[in-house]
This record gives structure tokens, C-alpha cells and sequence, in this order.
């Protein structure tokens, strides 16, 4: 399932991989164009976070090709494999912090890492990028284990964003908030990829939240992209899967493995 | 028959495992090794653990050292005493302890306290993204994680061996003048007179390899976990418990290569 005209910012062919004998991913096909949004839905254990692996090259694909930018990232040597990281922003499920850290450093971890930039000026960006989440600058002296769910996930938004990255991607970024936190964290997302003019890619089963953040959409299911399309078309796709999946329905295509 | 071939197979496989992961366990250490070498250095993080490895580990390494010191000194005494040979016992308790005592006990309380607070942290990090976060904020995690922490181990246990030395030998001597009746002068010049350059630069030189196999294991065995709480759990013990053996099998092989003639 892939885009008709123009270069995509990232673009995927064929992209399998097999734990054990479960074949996770089995030649999923997918466009992103440049500044857009695209949510990947699908069930647990449906491939999308090791999707998200895959580009990120924290997994090694089994077959096919990535390309950002017209470029294949795929078996690139680890400095140019950094620098192609450099240019991607990562909020993740549960935010990842790291903490034996403070909260400003976290946040500033990418600019310091990168070099360039000192203690005192990365502490003002991560001060300034606090505040662009809605956090209080005073935030950043405290450990990540001071903070409530919601404030780490835009903590970690924060730090995904810090180094003005051309590509986001969100894995799950809802899980495990409140509906009201959801939606400001939802809020935060489309702000700041509106801001950056970045790409975007969100995983999630969350359908509030693939609605909000989304441009397209893409239903994986089984290691393959059953379906893609706009966003605001999600809740009704007319395919039988998205249906089942989006308006959560025991009946249909999708059959839970169920131990009864 | 069939048995007999399941067995086999059986023995087979698991000597392929420990190769296996023999191999992984110096490909690991290699790499980490590498990283030491290579910029960027990560020196807040550096001290950070040699701080912990070196300073926070000294009571217990010192209290094992004095009670080991006494122990050897009375054991001595009541074996010696049989052959007249009480004179020997300052030799015994200085070269035990140097060459022996201090970097296997340091080495092995060591393996117990840093070794298992590596593999937890490291395995938390693993099992929480924060390993993958790493990766997405262009930091190298075996230069960040894992170099710094096989360069303190190296230095830092080395140190505290010098320690536990000085205790070990104090603590031989109090027993000895306090308690079996030595005098202090004498006992103290026995021992400057049996200690070689060489018994001390061996001993230190020991405690530099434990100290690598501590910061080793407790690095891989966290960046390796899998699973949760439970897997953290389990590389933690698997790092102390492989740490105190190979801690024991390289103390056969660097004595050998030191000492035996």
C-alpha cells in the first residue's frame, strides 16, 4: 500500500522479520510523504512497534528495504546509522527516560550527546522546550521517578523533539494515560510536528488518538498492512477488519487466539 | 538406543551453549574494551562508578580483610605451634593476604555489591527502552554503558586491594602481638622480610583482571537480560554467580603464570 506521485520521506518494501517462527513482519509496503502524520493501528503483537524498530535500526529487518529521504538506511555503518538517528525524534511507550538523570537532562541528552553546545546552554533549551510541553522549567531538576505518567510522557515528548528532528515517531503514546491526559498529550503531538514541519509516524490501538494525531492511517494485521487510508476515514474504512478493530467487535475477520 | 542418543544430543547441545556463549561474553568484552579506547569519553559516568566500585565498597572490603588477616594468623599458630614453626606466621599472613586473600575476597565482595548493581541497572535500562532510547539519541550504549564500567572496575578494584592488604596484614598482626603473644617489632620486620615487589605487583595485577570479569559480567548479563522484573532478577544472580567462578578459575591461571615455577 503505497503512495502515488512525489518522494516519500520514508519509504518501505517488502520489510519481514521472524522471531523464532513467528513471522512478526511479512512484507509490509509503506509511504510516508513528507510532513504528514501517518498512525499504524493494529492489535498487540501485530509487528508495529518492531516496525518502528526496524526503521530505527534497533532491529535488523530479515528482507526488504527502508529508504528515508530516497536513501536506504538498511546494514549503513554505525556513523552513518547515527547520523540518520540524529535526524529522528523518539517518543516512546513508556517514555524511556533515563533515571539515574535529571529531568533537563533528559531532555537535553541529544543535544549534549551531539556536542556543540554546553551544560548552561543545553539546560536553557531544555528549560524553553519544557515549557513548549507545558511543563514548568523548575520541572527539570526533578528525577523522572518524581513525575506522574503524563508529565513523563511529555518529558519524553520534550526530549523526542529537543534536537528540532525532521522525523517523529510516537510508539503508544497514550497507553496507560487518562482520557483528558490523552488528548494533551495528542495536543502536544500535532503542535509540535506542526511546528517542526516534521513527519510523522504514530503506532497505537488507541482510536481517539490515531484520529487526532493522524493525516493517514494503516491497519497492520498479521505482519501485513490490510488497509491504509485517511485518518478521518478510519472510523468508517468499509474494510471488515479496520471496522472490527475500530469499533472494538468480538465477530469478524480478526479472531482472537483465545485459550477457552 | 534412542536414549542413549538424546543423551548425547542432549550434552552436545549444551556444550554448544557454553561455547556460544563463551564467545558472545569475549565478542562483548572486546567491543567494550574498544570503546575505552575510542572518543567520546564518558568521564562523568566514569566516576560516577569508580566512586561506587572503589569508595563505596571499602567497609565491606575492609572488614573482610581484618577478619581475614585474624583468621589466617590464628589458624597459623595452632597449626605451627605443633612444629615449632610460630615464626613462620608473619610470612604466612603477609603473602596469603597479597597474594591471595586480598584480591580473591575483595574480588569476589566486589562481584557480590557492584556486580549485581550493574546487571540491575543495565537490565532495567534493557527490559524499560531507556537501551533503545540510547540508540535514538545518537549514544553509542556500549560506549556510554558499558566502557566506563569496565574501565572502573580495572582501576578501582586494584585500589581497593591495596586496602584490603594494609587491613589484612593489621589484622594478622593484632591477633598475633594482642592475643598469641608476638612482639610487635619482630613480627612486623618478618613480614617486611618474606614481602617481595613482586608478591604485591602479582596481587594487584590479579585484582585488575577480577575486577574487569566483575564489570564484565555484570554489564553483559544486564545488557542481555530479557523479560521484565523477573529477567532483571535472573541476570543479576547469573552475573554474581559467574563472576565469583571466573573470578576463582582466573585466580588458578594468573597464579599459575605468577608463581608456579
Amino acid at each position: 500500500m503505497t503512495e502515488a506521485s512525489g518522494v516519500p520521506k520514508i519509504k518501505i518494501r517488502g520489510l519481514c522479520k521472524a522471531f523464532g517462527g513467528k513471522q512478526v513482519l511479512d512484507g509490509v509496503d509503506l509511504d510516508v510523504m513528507p510532513g504528514t502524520s501517518v498512525v499504524v493501528i493494529g492489535g498487540s503483537g501485530s509487528g508495529k512497534s518492531v516496525l518502528l524498530k526496524c526503521i530505527l535500526g534497533l532491529i535488523e529487518p530479515d528482507a526488504g528495504s527502508i529508504e528515508v529521504d530516497g536513501v536506504s538506511i538498511l546494514g549503513l555503518p554505525r556513523a552513518a546509522r547515527e547520523a540518520v538517528n540524529a535526524r529522528i525524534g523518539m517518543l516512546f511507550q513508556a517514555a524511556a527516560l533515563f533515571d539515574s538523570l535529571t529531568v533537563w537532562e533528559n531532555v537535553a541528552f541529544g543535544l549534549l550527546a551531539r556536542g556543540g553546545i554546553g551544560r548552561g546552554d543545553a539546560r536553557g533549551r531544555a528549560d524553553a522546550v519544557l515549557t513548549q510541553v507545558g511543563l514548568d522549567p523548575s520541572v527539570g531538576d526533578l528525577s523522572p521517578s518524581e513525575l506522574s505518567g503524563g508529565m513523563q510522557k511529555r518529558v519524553g515528548l520534550a526530549r523526542a523533539i529537543a534536537a528540532r528532528p525532521d522525523i517523529l515517531f510516537f510508539d503508544e503514546p497514550t497507553t496507560g494515560l487518562d482520557p483528558i491526559m490523552g488528548a494533551v498529550i495528542d495536543g502536544l503531538i500535532v503542535d509540535c510536528v506542526k511546528r517542526l514541519g516534521s513527519t510523522a509516524v504514530a503506532i497505537t490501538h488507541d482510536m481517539a488518538s490515531a484520529t487526532r494525531i493522524g493525516d493517514r492511517a494503516a491497519m497492520l494485521f498479521r505482519g501485513k498492512l490490510v488497509w491504509q487510508g485517511a485518518a478521518a476515514e478510519l472510523l468508517h474504512s468499509g474494510n471488515a477488519m479496520v471496522d472490527q478493530f475500530t469499533h472494538g467487535r468480538r465477530e469478524g475477520p480478526i479472531q482472537m487466539e483465545l485459550r477457552r | 538406543m534412542t536414549h542413549a542418543l538424546d543423551a548425547v544430543a542432549a550434552i552436545g547441545r549444551g556444550a554448544l551453549g557454553v561455547v556460544r556463549h563463551a564467545g558472545a561474553i569475549a565478542l562483548f568484552g572486546a567491543a567494550g574494551l574498544s570503546h575505552v579506547l575510542r572518543p567520546p569519553f564518558y568521564g562523568r559516568i566514569f566516576l560516577g562508578v569508580f566512586l561506587e566500585f572503589a569508595y563505596f565498597s571499602l567497609p565491606v572490603v575492609a572488614l573482610t580483610a581484618v577478619f581475614s588477616g585474624a583468621v589466617i594468623a590464628l589458624q597459623s599458630f595452632t597449626g605451627f605451634s605443633r612444629f615449632n614453626a610460630e615464626s613462620a606466621i608473619a610470612g604466612v599472613v603477609v603473602l596469603s593476604v597479597v597474594r591471595e586473600l586480598g584480591p580473591v575476597l575483595a574480588g569476589l565482595m566486589v562481584a557480590g555489591r557492584m556486580g549485581a548493581a550493574m546487571a540491575a541497572e543495565i537490565g532495567t535500562m534493557r527490559v524499560t527502552d531507556q537501551i533503545d532510547a540510547l540508540g535514538t539519541l545518537s549514544t553509542n550504549p556500549m560506549k556510554y554503558l558499558v566502557a566506563p564500567r569496565l574501565l572502573a572496575g580495572v582501576l578501582a578494584l586494584p585500589l581497593l586491594v591495596v586496602v584490603a592488604d594494609i587491613l589484612g596484614v593489621f589484622g594478622g598482626f593484632l591477633v598475633s602481638t594482642a592475643k598469641l603473644g608476638f612482639n610487635p617489632a619482630s613480627y612486623l620486620a618478618s613480614t617486611f622480610q618474606i614481602l617481595t615487589t613482586n608478591d604485591v605487583v602479582a596481587g594487584l595485577a590479579k585484582a585488575g583482571v577480577f575486577g574487569f570479569l566483575v564489570a564484565l559480567m555484570g554489564c553483559y548479563h544486564g545488557y542481555n537480560s530479557r523479560g521484565g522484573a523477573q529477567g532483571v532478577g535472573s541476570a543479576t544472580t547469573i552475573a554474581v554467580v559467574s563472576a565469583s567462578i571466573l573470578i576463582l578459575m582466573f585466580d588458578y591461571v594468573l597464579t599459575e603464570l605468577f608463581f608456579a615455577r
